[in-house]
């Protein structure tokens, strides 16, 4: 039975962070007065649940009959005679309904929002990823749903708008600021200041203020526990190295705490370089930010000396954003985890070797992992076995995968 | 010290301070000045030097614009340190209005003493509350600057407690749930924010969010220490420039002057 979810994937451990949510100088609460009294019934709430069986099996029950878990775990040999000759593990969060990682925290939200008795969620989305889960789920449990987009999102995910407006939500295309993430964050947070009474505001990744950082990841945790098992049970032992890409960091975090007690295993984050670090375009912020406050939290960000963001670029949206989840800085600082850096270029080559490899078309956030798995194999050499999270499909992205490709030329 | 005299006279006057606010580099570094000293000239008791910030969470489409018009225009974080020099040369008061992260940026101690250097009074911290507090605490205690925490309408009286206790200066109350922006009212929120404010403290009290009339200003006035402006200045300002907040001023300065019978 060691395919289950993990039960105790909320039970309290070393890895929370403190009671004002700080995981060492990272985190905590950096965020107007007006919301700290939704943040307190929020943590309140979700201390409740965590340890609440009627809420811990209705949350499992959705994961394993709405979204299909457990996911797949696959071995990919085509593909691993481009890494060096080590063994290539994908855990399948594609084949999750909605395609990826994200339903799983969507749902756990969802269900906390009905427990506070609030009726309106909103959230920000920067593929789309996320504002589909949560429309998914908000069509599933009988909640109205609002979404802000950047608007250059709303036209490089021009499908996922459509999947969301079908499925019952109101998208808001922010015109704001970079109109991509960030901006997105910025105008659902003066959405709920505004309507925090009625209102739960559905973050989409590890980050923000607390209690956030520490729901967000036991959400997802669900995913290292499944993939822990996973690869014991078919490759007979625990991977040298653990891969996923990094925006806001919630499907690293998820798998990263399967492992996070076995020393042995390497972890590893992969950022988005976009058009290389030299060319000031990218979004690499544990790789080439300072710590500072962005959206209610102490993380690394990408920042001037003057403490103002600096708009951050990849070609995938779901990595497009100057900031990261404080869990994310923790792990760099004390040495737990790495982060590294893989290009466009280098993902979009990954992209395509996996597709016509193994006939999987991941999202081209997940292709950074894959990018970082085929450096990361070549180091290791043929004993080497490497789990990279493929935590989104890529259905979403044959847009910007046919432009990029010229596939669209004849 | 910082800004005990100003409430102290304005009460003596038997009236309410009016605090305007404008973010500096708008719509630029020379600009704000002159425009905040038309203000202090036209009868501001106190001006906010607001910080243009990239991702300023707290503010509408107004304040947002006006940030998005000074960081456009090249402003720099040092100054800020300038713009209020030459206020206080001027013989204004000025606190300084921003999202923690340029402070944190700038070091929390050097930005309080390079403030203080300038002549400022204080910061209002609109994303800091005192849990997150320690090391402002601290720095506003060696460089003697006024700490101005915000309470809401959504705030317990645990929180407000705590948050008066930690403040000096005055206590700014957000008059709605919401975001930055002149309103046709302020909202029915802030009176009764007042009143649960006072049961913890006897520090002054200022009302911001959604002023942007005499009658207004008035309302407000009778209830509350001080009445805070800010977006209808940058509306004002982008529309009639330095006479636009002088005439604003003489509007709102007859407001906090009125006694509340006299509104109708």
């Amino acid at each position: 039975m060691n395919d289950k979810p993990d039960f105790d994937a909320h039970a309290h451990s070393a890895h929370d962070p403190d009671q004002r949510g700080h995981f060492g100088i990272f985190g905590g609460r950096y965020m107007p007065e007006a919301l700290i009294g939704a943040l307190d019934e929020l943590a309140a709430e979700y201390d409740k649940a965590r340890l609440d069986p009627e809420f811990v099996n209705e949350f499992n029950r959705l994961l394993r009959d709405y979204a299909g878990r457990p996911s797949l775990l696959t071995e990919a040999p085509r593909f691993a005679e481009h890494a060096g000759g080590a063994r290539v593990f994908l855990k399948r969060e594609d084949l999750n309904h909605t395609g990826s990682h994200k339903i799983n925290n969507v749902l756990g939200q969802a269900l906390l929002t009905k427990r506070m008795g609030k009726k309106r969620v909103i959230a920000e989305t920067g593929a789309g990823q996320h504002g589909v889960a949560t429309a998914t789920a908000c069509a599933l449990l009988g909640l109205d749903c609002v979404v802000y987009m950047g608007e250059v999102d709303t036209e490089r995910q021009a499908l996922n708008v459509a999947r969301m407006r079908l499925l019952g939500a109101e998208v808001i295309p922010v015109k704001s600021g970079s109109r991509t993430l960030k901006d997105a964050i910025n105008e659902a947070l003066r959405d709920w200041v505004t309507n925090v009474d009625t209102t739960h505001y559905l973050l989409g990744t590890a980050a923000g203020a607390h209690p956030f950082p520490l729901m967000v990841r036991n959400f997802h945790r669900v995913i290292g526990a499944e993939a822990r098992a996973q690869i014991l049970d078919q490759a007979g032992r625990l991977p040298d190295v653990v891969t996923a890409c990094v925006g806001g960091g919630s499907n690293a975090i998820g798998i990263f705490h399967g492992f996070v007690d076995d020393p042995g295993v390497r972890l590893v984050g992969i950022e988005p370089g976009g058009h290389g670090i030299e060319s000031g375009e990218h979004g690499a912020t544990l790789s080439e930010g300072t710590p500072g406050v962005l959206h209610g939290a102490m993380s690394y960000l990408l920042q001037d000396d003057d403490g103002q963001t600096i708009e951050a670029y990849s070609i995938s949206a779901g990595l497009d954003y100057p900031g990261v989840g404080p869990e994310h800085s923790f792990l760099k600082d004390t040495g737990r985890a790495e982060y590294r850096v893989a290009t466009d270029a280098e993902a979009m080559d990954a992209f395509r070797l996996l597709a016509r490899t193994e006939g999987i078309i991941p999202a081209i956030e997940s292709a950074h992992a894959l990018a970082g798995a085929l450096v990361l194999g070549r180091e290791l050499g043929p004993e080497g076995l490497v789990l990279v999270n493929l935590s989104g499909r890529g259905d979403k992205d044959m847009d910007t995968a046919a432009k990029y490709f010229g596939f669209g030329e004849s | 010290m910082g800004l005990e005299p100003l409430f102290a006279e304005v009460g003596a006057e038997g009236r309410a301070a009016l605090v305007g606010y404008l973010p500096a580099g708008f719509p630029t570094v020379d600009g704000s000045v002159d425009l905040l000293r038309g203000m202090v000239d036209a009868g501001c008791d106190l001006v906010e030097v607001g910080v243009p910030y990239s991702d300023p969470v707290m503010d509408g489409p107004t304040i947002q614009a006006a940030a998005e018009t000074a960081l456009s225009a090249g402003f720099r974080l040092q100054s800020l340190f300038t713009v209020v020099e030459q206020v206080s040369a001027a013989g204004g008061r000025a606190v300084v209005m921003t999202y923690w992260n340029p402070v944190l940026r700038y070091g929390i101690d050097a930005f309080a003493r390079d403030l203080a250097a300038a002549g400022g009074l204080g910061i209002i911290t609109p994303d800091l509350v005192p849990d997150e507090a320690d090391d402002w605490m601290a720095a506003s205690s060696a460089h003697g600057l006024d700490r101005i925490f915000l309470v809401a309408p959504s705030s317990s009286p645990e929180r407000i407690a705590r948050t008066v206790e930690a403040s000096s200066g005055f206590v700014y109350a957000t008059a709605v749930m919401g975001v930055t922006g002149a309103r046709d009212q302020v909202g029915s929120a802030a009176e009764g924010l007042v009143a649960r404010t006072r049961e913890h403290t006897s520090l002054p009290i200022g009302v911001g969010l959604g002023v942007r009339s005499g009658a207004q200003a008035a309302e407000v006035a009778a209830f509350a220490d001080a009445v805070i402006v800010g977006s209808a200045y940058v509306t004002s300002a982008t529309t009639d420039g330095v006479a636009g907040v002088r005439a604003l001023t003489e509007e709102l300065a007859q407001g906090v002057r009125r006694t509340p019978s006299t509104i109708g």
